[in-house]
């Protein structure tokens, strides 16, 4: 018989190009991302070395980091007019299928590949960014590269890579009302550090991971470099055949019935070995707030911030003191206490048409706390639209929140939307490092839910005591 | 890229573990076309205030490590954001060589395309040269060919590199001369697959 096994392996032993004892495999990529900020310098060097795109066909660009999410007209800053400048004429020169500012199809580059069925099964995808571990919600092989790596992939479609080691994160049981995919993946990466994933790629496997939609199966995966990862997957099943199904980038009829049959396939086999293996149980999970400087540094909303002497060691204590004195916050508060002055909805973690329903039945009828500067940014300008005929629009800005266009906007704060020193932003994004949100500025990262009603309180509050408290 | 055989030079200690890409060189540096230029943003928000004066406070402005080369950091070195403009930065700024007891993935990676020697060694030996960078000015030498590091008062320590980007280092090889080799198989997988 044959030996069983993972979809990692699977997909990898498909696409070696080249294989060398003790050198790392030569592999092929199946679809190459491109964006704004981390391409300027790649297609610089294909330039100067007189190279070409080997498979334009398999690439494709959008803008997202730096671009305004309102007044798209005018570009005030003159250098990140440069930078979309300079991604449309490389992509004219190098003829890359190009969705600029202004396309239908613009949007974060982690949202659209899925949103137009670039993202499938059994493919190899990378992007000069480290969310690209996202489309592993498909059953890809997908992760971020640097720049000499965007340009090596240009140049010859392939890269080389170290076979990475495999890890199941196991997670059992079913998730509690109210408990999200974030909180999922926040608790994962709360409870085994933020380097666990180093070295591997993850599989996510059991009950709980089963029972996500693709949105949070994509918000699980999006965030496995959180935890060291470069990749995250999950292996297909119906729910993803289901989601593809139609897009515009998949074949209909019955080409689609024999690729999907071929993408079940991928499916890591009963009995495959991981070189490693965690689990957790998905019934212990609560909705969770990050305290700190990094996304390991969450508790559940019901606890307190961590006392830097409760920590095991000194080098643990020092960590958790600066995190503290950054954050503004006391070692011993209740998380639901610490007041908040600006909410981010949005990012390639939370973004998704799925997101930004489940958080505005949250908000429908409510206000934003007068204390509150709130904004949704949805991912795609598909996303924008497809909320905006469902009348999510109009439910989040009669509560008072901004309604923007697409862009990673406040996530990393590249654009205007920055949350100014010293203040506190509740936000669905992935990173809660020090000046990610603007220099000087506090981030906790929560859940859409969580972040919806935390607007509402002006405080971090548990959103499944949120509908039975302010509806009675 | 600038091939690194044997390096010796100042050592500056950064006793901090997990410091991310985006302390390396934030994101408002991040809007440039070239990849030149970095070095000057480098932990932008720890060397400078928000006036953008220089912090005195933030050990690297002291004028023991000016010439520094060597960076020695706490683990998880250079997690988070891809942007290669962090070993871009780092080398601009004058760093050949990282030591560190681990390292994020993709910034591992991106070093040793810039011509950045990343080594890894164990905590303790890593707590050890930080604690002899902090007293004094401190010299190490790391040795490539040999995978060592040691300095003239009996430090010495050996470290791993896969061989693939130990030549490549070795000889300042850039990737993708070295892939366009192999054209000929890339052409009979994309033929096969079609
Ligand atoms: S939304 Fe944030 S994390 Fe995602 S691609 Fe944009 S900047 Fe990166």
């Amino acid at each position: 018989m044959r030996t069983p096994k993972t979809i990692i392996e699977k997909i990898w032993e498909k696409h070696i190009v080249h294989e060398e004892a003790e050198k790392p495999d030569l592999l092929y990529i199946d679809l190459h991302l491109v964006h704004e900020v981390t391409s300027p310098q790649a297609f610089e060097g294909l330039r100067m070395n007189k190279r070409t795109v080997r498979r334009p066909d398999l690439t494709f660009a959008t803008m997202d980091h730096n671009v305004p999410t309102i007044h798209r007209n005018v570009i005030k800053d003159e250098v990140s007019k440069t930078q979309m400048e300079t991604l449309k004429k490389n992509c004219e020169e190098f003829g890359v299928p190009l969705a600029d500012i202004h396309h239908p199809d613009q949007g974060i580059v982690h949202v659209i590949g899925p949103e137009l069925g670039l993202t499938q099964p059994g493919k190899t995808i990378v992007c000069g960014d480290s969310h690209t571990s996202t489309h592993g919600a498909f059953g890809a092989l997908a992760f971020g590269i640097g720049t000499s790596e965007v340009e090596h992939v240009l140049a010859t479609q392939t890269i080389w890579q170290q076979k990475p080691k495999t890890l199941n994160v196991k997670v059992n049981g079913k998730l509690g009302t109210g408990v999200t995919a974030k909180d999922l993946i926040l608790a994962i990466i709360g409870k085994f550090g933020v380097k666990f994933g180093t070295g591997y790629v993850i599989e996510y496997t059991g009950e709980a991971i089963r029972d996500l939609t693709m949105e949070g199966r994509m918000t699980v995966c999006n965030m496995s470099i959180e935890a060291g990862a470069r990749a995250g997957l999950i292996s297909p099943d119906d729910t993803t055949i289901e989601f593809l199904r139609g897009k515009r980038h998949v074949p209909d009829g019955e080409a689609f019935d024999q690729l999907a049959e071929e993408w079940k396939s991928l499916a890591t086999d009963e009995g495959a070995v991981y070189d490693e293996q965690v689990e957790i149980d998905a019934e212990e999970i609560e909705p969770q707030v990050t305290w700190g400087t990094n996304p390991g540094m969450c508790i559940p909303v019901s606890a307190n911030v961590p006392v830097p002497e409760d920590a095991a060691n000194e080098n643990d204590q020092e960590e958790i003191k600066r995190a503290l004195e950054y954050m503004g916050l006391q070692g011993g508060e209740a998380i639901t206490s610490v007041p908040i002055e600006h909410v981010f909805i949005g990012s390639c973690t939370n973004s998704r048409l799925a997101d930004l329903k489940l958080a505005s039945e949250i908000v429908k009828g409510h206000k934003v706390h007068p204390n509150v500067r709130a904004i949704v940014v949805p991912g795609s300008h598909s996303v924008k639209t497809q909320a905006e005929e469902l009348g999510i629009d109009v439910i989040f800005k009669e509560a008072g929140f901004e309604w923007r266009d697409a862009g990673c906007s406040m996530c990393l704060a590249m654009n205007d939307d920055i949350v100014p020193e010293g203040e506190r932003c509740a936000s669905t994004s992935n990173r809660n490092f020090e000046g990610r949100q603007g220099t000087g500025a506090r981030t906790h990262l929560v859940s859409p839910e969580m972040a919806a009603a935390a607007a509402i309180k002006g405080h971090f509050t548990d959103v499944r005591q949120f509908g039975a408290v302010t509806s009675s | 890229m600038e091939p690194i055989r044997k390096h010796e030079g100042l050592v500056y200690p950064l006793n901090r573990a997990n410091v991310d890409t985006d302390q390396i060189i934030p994101k408002q540096f991040l809007k440039r076309i070239s990849r030149q230029g970095f070095g000057q943003f480098v932990f932008y928000n720890w060397r400078f205030d928000s006036k953008g004066e220089l912090r005195e406070d933030f050990s690297l402005n002291q004028p023991k490590y000016e010439d520094t080369t060597i960076l020695v950091a706490g683990e998880n070195f250079g997690c988070g954001s891809s942007r290669e403009h962090a070993p871009w930065a780092l080398q601009d700024y004058g760093f050949r060589v990282i030591i560190a007891p681990s390292y994020a993935d993709i910034f591992y990676n991106n070093c040793t395309k810039n011509g950045i020697l990343p080594v890894k060694l164990t905590e303790a030996e890593v707590q050890t040269l930080i604690k002899n960078a902090e007293a004094d000015k401190y010299y190490l030498t790391v040795d490539l060919e040999e995978k060592k590091v040691y300095d003239n008062q009996g430090f010495e320590a050996s470290f791993d590199l896969d061989a693939y980007k130990r030549e490549m280092l070795l000889n300042g090889w850039d990737d993708i001369s070295v892939t366009l080799n192999y054209a000929d198989q890339i052409a009979e997988f994309e033929k096969a697959r079609a």
